[in-house]
C-alpha cells in the first residue's frame, strides 16, 4: 500500500509496509495517480506514456516509470504486508510497566473541558495516600517481569495539591531499584499554580520530564483554564513556566495546550507558545463528547486541516532560520523512530499501561478511571481482572477495520482506546475525527521531514 | 534518481525482526494523555 500526498510544493509517497519515504517529482507523482491503485502498480509502461504524453517528454516518462520499476524491486513501493501473518503467530505476554498514578482526584482549576471532571473523575475529591502509591509501586514491580524500565506519571487533577506523597513514592520506589533491577523513570504534570522554587528544584532533581498545562495566548487559556473563582490563570503560571522550561535546559518537558472548536486557529497558540521561549510543546484536540459547545465537529475538519498546514509551514520556516521549536504531533524520527511491533500494538493501556486511583483502583488508563465496568482490580487484594486486560492486549492495528486499509496505522497505532470507547462504545472502533487529524498531522510530519531534509543530514 | 529522492529506506520492515523489546515508553505518557501517536517515541535500543 502507499499514500501519497502534496504539501507547501512537495510530494510526497510513503511506503505503508516498509516504512519507505520519497520525496517524487510531478511526472513520478502523476505516474502514481495514473495507476489508480494503492496496493499494487499495473499499469504497464506503454500505458502511463499514453497518459503523460504530450506533457511530458518521452525521456522524462520512460525515465520515472523506471525509476518506480525500481523501487518496487528494492521493496520500497507498492511492499505488500508482511506482518498480518506474522501476527497470527505473535504472543506477546505484556507485562505492566507504566502506571498513572491519580495522586490528586482535586484541583484547584475548573477548566471547563476537564475530561477528569475538574479532578474528582466522577467521583468524591480525594488525595492518594502514601501507603496506596507505595502498594502501586510494588505492584508494578512484581507485574513488570524483567522488563527494566519502568515509567511513573503523577497525574490528577493537581498532583501538586498532594506533593509530599509524590516525594515519598519517588523516594520508595528509589530504595526498591536496585534489589529489583529496575529504572523508575518519573513524570509529572502540572498547571502550574503551587510551583515555587523549592517544588522546581525537586521536580529538576527527580523527574525525567514534566508536562505544563497551558493552552496558548492569555485569551484562549483563561477562556478554559480557570480558578474556581472563574479567573484565568494565564498571568500566574506563564512566568513560572518560562522559568521551569529555562532550567531544565529547553529539554525533557513540554508545555501542552488543549484546543477545542473556540479556537480553530489554534496555529497561533503554538507559535504563541514558541514565542514565549518554549521549545517543547504540544497543542491537543479536546476529547469531548458530543453536545457540549466545544467539541470538535465534522465541520471543523477542513479549518483544522488548514491550520495544521500553515503550522507546519511556518514550523519549517523557523527551523530554517534557526529559532525552531518542537511540536509534539509533528515530531518523527523517519530512521530510528519505535518498531513495527510497538506500531502495531497499540498505546499498552490495560495491559502494559494502567492508572491507579486515590483509592487503589486500578482502570486501564486515566482516562477510563470512572467508568465501572472497566474497574480491573486494586493494589491491595491484587485482584487484576485477567479479562479485562486480555481484551486490551488483544487490540490492534489488525483487529480494527477501519485501520487495516488506513495508510497512517503505522504511525497512530490503531487510534486512543478511551477515545474510541467514548465516543463509539467499543475499544476497536477508532473515533473517525481523531482518525482524521492523525492522518493530517502525519502528512505534515512527513512534509516537514521532507523540507528540512538536507538541513538535518 | 533524478526523479525520487528516497528519505528514508525499509526501516520499519527491518524492525520486525529486532524489534519488541518492550523497554520504551508506553506511548501516552510524553505529552499527549488524550490522543495517539508512537511514531514520534524513541526505540530504547
Amino acid at each position: 500500500m502507499i499514500h501519497k500526498f502534496s504539501m507547501n510544493g512537495v510530494n510526497i509517497a510513503l511506503d505503508v509496509y516498509s516504512g519507505a519515504v520519497h520525496v517524487i517529482d510531478d511526472i513520478a507523482y502523476e505516474i502514481l495517480e495514473a495507476n489508480h491503485d494503492v496496493h499494487s502498480f499495473r499499469k504497464d509502461k506503454e500505458e502511463i506514456i499514453e497518459i503523460l504524453e504530450g506533457r511530458y517528454t518521452l525521456r522524462q516518462i520512460e525515465d520515472a516509470y523506471g525509476e518506480i520499476r525500481q523501487l518496487i524491486e528494492e521493496g520500497l513501493l507498492f511492499t505488500e504486508d508482511p506482518y498480518s501473518s506474522y501476527l497470527k503467530t505473535w504472543d506477546k505476554q505484556s507485562v505492566i510497566k507504566a502506571l498513572c498514578l491519580h495522586i490528586a482526584h482535586d484541583c484547584n482549576l475548573r477548566c471547563k473541558y476537564c475530561f477528569g471532571a475538574t479532578g474528582s473523575y466522577k467521583g468524591d475529591r480525594a488525595l492518594m495516600s502514601a501507603e496506596v502509591g507505595k502498594k502501586a509501586i510494588d505492584f508494578v514491580i512484581e507485574r513488570s517481569g524483567k522488563r527494566r524500565n519502568i515509567e511513573i506519571d503523577f497525574f490528577g487533577g493537581e498532583p501538586l495539591m498532594n506533593f509530599d506523597v509524590v516525594k515519598e513514592i519517588v523516594a520508595y520506589a528509589r530504595s526498591k531499584e536496585e534489589q529489583h533491577r529496575k529504572n523508575f523513570r518519573f513524570t509529572l504534570t502540572t498547571n502550574g499554580i503551587l510551583l515555587n522554587q523549592e517544588i522546581k528544584e525537586y521536580i529538576n532533581d527527580n523527574m525525567d520530564n514534566i508536562v505544563l498545562s497551558l493552552d496558548g495566548t492569555k485569551e484562549v487559556n483563561d477562556r478554559m483554564r480557570v480558578r474556581v473563582n472563574g479567573r484565568g490563570c494565564y498571568d500566574e503560571i506563564v512566568p513560572k513556566f518560562i522559568d521551569m522550561a529555562e532550567s531544565r535546559n529547553q529539554d525533557n518537558y513540554y508545555v501542552r495546550g488543549t484546543f477545542t472548536r473556540d479556537n480553530l486557529d489554534f496555529g497561533k497558540d503554538a507559535l504563541h507558545l514558541a514565542d514565549l521561549g518554549f521549545k517543547q510543546t504540544s497543542i491537543e484536540p479536546v476529547v469531548a463528547p458530543d453536545g457540549t459547545s466545544y467539541e470538535i465537529r465534522e465541520e471543523d475538519l477542513p479549518a483544522i486541516f488548514r491550520e495544521y498546514e500553515k503550522l507546519a509551514v511556518e514550523y519549517v520556516n523557523r527551523k530554517k532560520q534557526g529559532r525552531g521549536f518542537n511540536f509534539f504531533h509533528f515530531m518523527l524520527d523517519l530512521s530510528q523512530g519505535p518498531c513495527v511491533v510497538k506500531r502495531l500494538s497499540g498505546c499498552g493501556s490495560g495491559h502494559e499501561y494502567v492508572a491507579v486511583t486515590p483509592e487503589g483502583d486500578i482502570y486501564p488508563c486515566h482516562q477510563f478511571v470512572g467508568e465501572p465496568d472497566f474497574k480491573m482490580g486494586d493494589v491491595f487484594s491484587g485482584v487484576f481482572d485477567a479479562e479485562i486486560s486480555d481484551k486490551f492486549q488483544a487490540t490492534n492495528v489488525y483487529t480494527k477495520e477501519d485501520c487495516k486499509k488506513c495508510w497512517a496505522k503505522f504511525y497512530c497505532s490503531g487510534g486512543c482506546p478511551a477515545n474510541a470507547y467514548q465516543l463509539n462504545r467499543d475499544i476497536d472502533k477508532p473515533y473517525w475525527i481523531g482518525c482524521e487529524l492523525e492522518r493530517k498531522r502525519v502528512e505534515c510530519a512527513l512534509m516537514i521531514q521532507a523540507a528540512l531534509y538536507d538541513e538535518n543530514r | 534518481m533524478k526523479h525520487i529522492k528516497t528519505l528514508s529506506g525499509a526501516t520499519l520492515k527491518k524492525s520486525a525482526a529486532t524489534g519488541g523489546c518492550g523497554e520504551c515508553q508506553t506511548s501516552c505518557q510524553s505529552a499527549c494523555k488524550t490522543s495517539c501517536t508512537v511514531a514520534n517515541q524513541k526505540c530504547e535500543k
